[in-house]
């Protein structure tokens, strides 16, 4: 079995058996990555682009390593320092990438849809790192995998996403590849960012954080974006920690072997708390690690599809 | 028109004979580690390790070998190689790994294992068992532990078949 396109423009275009098979072949990988030469001459002589339009640390440095790890040669394009600030276009620097000799392109924007524009454009795999409120589709599909490694299965699980839900492409690619994988899903925050429209999706939606967490065997934050604050979304940060923060007793009511999952960068103290962060519980470190050998699965799967 | 050419009590016989072969040649299984090539090779490595055990009443730990990643038609093939799991029981450093394979072709998918083996570690010597040698070797690779050698034309297939995949055991030529 192979994926269908050469591109990973979001999670909603895939099919369960695609995800299937890309996390299968992120255990595959993720054996590489607990080695001590932790790389394979998979992609050899192939090369990869990093070309983010959005500040990011991790899911760039994430990428970078992943594309290393299967010893594709990878070129970051930042855009502050590029052409782009003298006013060319999209599809004219994708072009021009790729004239250089790109085979895939990784690319983050701040435009919902832009790697599908660009997938449809050129010739080389295109992956989505994140295009504006739509879709991160690597960050589920890492969270997948980091759920499935703790629980074994993702079919019939409670899973509680907690936050910034209107905003948030994680959260929607998170609830199209859970619901695609038969996970039952809950989504819990302020009234205005988890407006009531969203049970059309299949979820459950709750202003009660409490009532939310009830028996819930994976729990998943979302960052609070703090330039959202002063919009009129909720009262204040403090505020937002009193209602909808993640505490040790709120944790207490989700089931006793629940896994608290985050993507990362957290605001300690706003929308979780340190205890929690750092507990036992927290896998928020191994989604980091997962996250490389998803990365990788990723950038191997789609470039064994022709453009 | 496929010709089945071994039957369930051949192929126990030959890996009876295999397993017996390793020993004496390793004067023992003390520094020894089957690593079975994904995925037929894995099920003929369990097979050589539970007659081990008969023989010399000592578990032998058996490691499985994804070579999907170190092949050399990965920019030629339609498809990707599946990735499955590579596991080895123990460090690969100082110890005398034995390969298995179900059936010798080219000897590419050997070139491919034995670069796998080198990053995971240096063991001190790598010998090759196989049920089956074929022949048309495309690279310079031998096997220490031959199971059967069967003459066949480029155009032919060999099947190896067992239980643990298939309805039973059997090598058939077709």
């Amino acid at each position: 079995m192979s994926l269908r396109s050469k591109d990973l423009t979001g999670i909603k275009d895939l099919s369960a058996e695609e995800i299937g098979l890309i996390l299968e072949t992120a255990a595959g990988f993720k054996d590489v990555l607990g080695r001590d030469i932790k790389k394979v001459p998979a992609l050899r002589g192939r090369t990869t682009v990093n070309l983010f339009y959005e500040p990011s640390t991790r899911t760039r440095t994430s990428f970078e390593v992943a594309a290393k790890r299967l010893s594709t040669d990878v070129i970051n394009i930042a855009i502050s320092t590029s052409s782009v600030v003298k006013g060319e276009t999209l599809l004219d620097t994708a072009k021009t990438v790729l004239a250089l000799g790109a085979d895939i392109i990784v690319i983050r924007h701040n435009c919902s849809g832009t790697p599908h524009f660009l997938a449809k454009n050129i010739n080389a795999s295109v992956v989505n790192a994140g295009d504006g409120t739509n879709e991160h589709p690597t960050q589920a599909l890492l969270d997948l995998f980091t759920i499935n490694e703790r629980k074994g299965r993702i079919k019939d699980l409670d899973i509680a996403i907690v936050g910034d839900i209107l905003h948030s492409r994680v959260a929607k690619s998170d609830i199209y590849a859970l619901t695609k994988l038969g996970a039952k899903i809950r989504l819990i925050g302020p009234p205005a960012l988890v407006p009531d429209c969203l049970k059309d999706l299949g979820v459950k939606v709750y202003t009660d954080i409490n009532a939310g967490l009830d028996g819930a065997d994976v729990i998943m934050m979302l960052r609070i974006q703090l330039e959202r604050q002063g919009k009129g979304y909720f009262p204040s940060t403090h505020e937002y920690f009193r209602n909808w923060g993640l505490t040790a007793a709120r944790v207490a009511r989700a089931k006793e072997d629940a896994i608290i999952m985050h993507p990362g960068p957290m605001n300690r103290g706003i929308e979780i708390a340190s205890e929690v962060a750092d507990s036992s519980r927290s896998v928020i470190l191994d989604q980091v690690t997962n996250g490389i050998a998803v990365r990788m699965a990723v950038l191997y799967l789609v470039s064994g599809v022709q453009g | 028109m496929s010709k089945e050419l071994l039957d369930k009590t051949d192929i126990d016989r030959i890996i009876t004979r295999m397993a017996h072969e390793i020993i004496e040649r390793n004067r023992g299984i003390s520094s020894l580690c089957l690593v079975g090539i994904q995925r037929g090779g894995v099920h003929i490595a369990r097979r050589i390790s539970s007659k081990l055990k008969e023989i010399e009443g000592r578990e032998m730990p058996v490691g499985t070998l994804d070579i999907a990643l170190y092949r050399d038609d990965i920019n030629v093939r339609k498809e990707q190689p599946v990735v499955r799991r590579t596991q080895v029981p123990c460090e690969m450093n100082g110890i005398i790994v034995v390969l298995v394979d179900d059936v010798l072709f080219t000897g590419r998918s050997i070139r491919a294992a034995m670069d796998a083996i080198m990053d995971l570690g240096r063991p001190s010597a790598i010998q090759l068992a196989v049920l089956v040698d074929r022949g048309h070797r495309e690279l310079p690779i031998k096997a220490d532990f031959v199971g059967k050698n069967i003459p066949t034309s480029m155009d032919e297939t060999v099947t190896v078949q067992l239980t643990e995949d298939g309805t039973k055991d059997s090598v058939e030529l077709e």
